[in-house]
């Protein structure tokens, strides 16, 4: 048995082929079917160093590749989703601390799934931000 | 939120070439991700993000991660509100429209524009192309709050 045939396997092989991932320095934990996605702090993801507050793009680019990991695990491609749309919202300042991330898929397609992300720090209650977003499912092959 | 002062005061000075050069290349995720700055005019701003291996999403691919867009969209927006002598406090919000990828190993270019500005509030406009702008790779619209009132 490959080792992406179990969801263990198809989470890391997605965060090990993405280099991007690295670049955020960005973790996943699977709990069962729940996956929590993990962004240390890291001084390079600062966009005003003033507050000091994480950058908003990051927090946006955290978020959605939560939304591709979510649909890695349950779909075992190759291959990544690929981003057709997405809608961020802010609704707090990203601290300069570390941050979470949970994916809930509202629907999975054959050609298009959608996919709800909330991201937060010091309480899941008290989200930093979320994003709704719409995902072209990989073709195999 | 309150804002300590000395932010407010660097970032609400009139904002010339070098600030802007200043803003686009020296906060620290613009200058991991490499951003170069392209140009201001009254309202608009345009950035440059090279191509890098490390910012890849698809290595088969070879095209810079989606992510990298997002945060090159979100600072044009930011870029334009200032040239608009306006001050971000925040994005509120920011939808992203992915037209096409990008071809493999490009540079992006993202150009902003804040096309209406109220006393709390900025509305922009921007998209990504790799080359022509005619044929964006992204398009996005966002709203942005103000620090101090605007314009």
């Amino acid at each position: 048995m490959s080792v992406e045939a179990t969801p263990a396997g198809r989470l890391a092989a997605f965060l090990a082929r993405t280099p991007y991932i690295a670049f955020l320095g960005m973790r996943a934990e699977l709990a069962g079917d729940e996956m929590t996605a993990i962004l240390p702090f890291s001084p390079h993801l600062i966009g005003n160093t003033l507050l000091p507050a994480l950058h908003g793009g990051v927090l946006g680019a955290f978020m959605e590749m939560t939304a591709l990991a979510q649909l890695a695990v349950i779909s075992g491609g190759q291959r990544p989703a690929k981003t057709i749309d997405v809608t961020i919202d802010y609704l707090r300042p990203g601290r300069a601390m570390d941050t979470y991330a949970r994916a809930q898929i509202k629907k999975v397609g054959r050609r298009i799934s959608s996919v709800h992300v909330e991201a937060w720090q010091e309480a899941r209650a008290k989200p930093v931000a979320a994003i709704r977003g719409h995902f072209q499912m990989p073709v195999e092959g | 939120m309150v804002k300590p002062p000395q932010f407010i005061a660097a970032m609400t000075g009139p904002l010339d070439e070098t600030a802007a050069r200043h803003m686009v290349t020296r906060t620290p995720q613009t200058e991991a991700l490499g951003f170069q700055f392209v140009s201001i005019s009254e309202a608009r701003g345009a950035i440059r993000a090279p191509w890098r291996a490390d910012l890849v999403g698809d290595p088969k691919t070879g095209v810079i991660a989606s992510g990298v867009v997002t945060t090159l969209l979100d600072h044009v927006c930011g870029l334009a509100i200032r040239s608009a002598n306006a001050v971000p406090q925040g994005t509120l919000d920011l939808r992203i429209d992915y037209m096409r990828p990008a071809r493999s190993k490009a540079d992006l270019i993202a150009e902003g524009h804040c096309y209406k500005l109220t006393r709390t509030i900025a509305f922009v406009r921007a998209l990504a192309h790799d080359g022509d702008p005619a044929d964006p790779v992204a398009t996005a619209q966002a709203a942005f709050a103000l620090i101090g009132g605007g314009a």
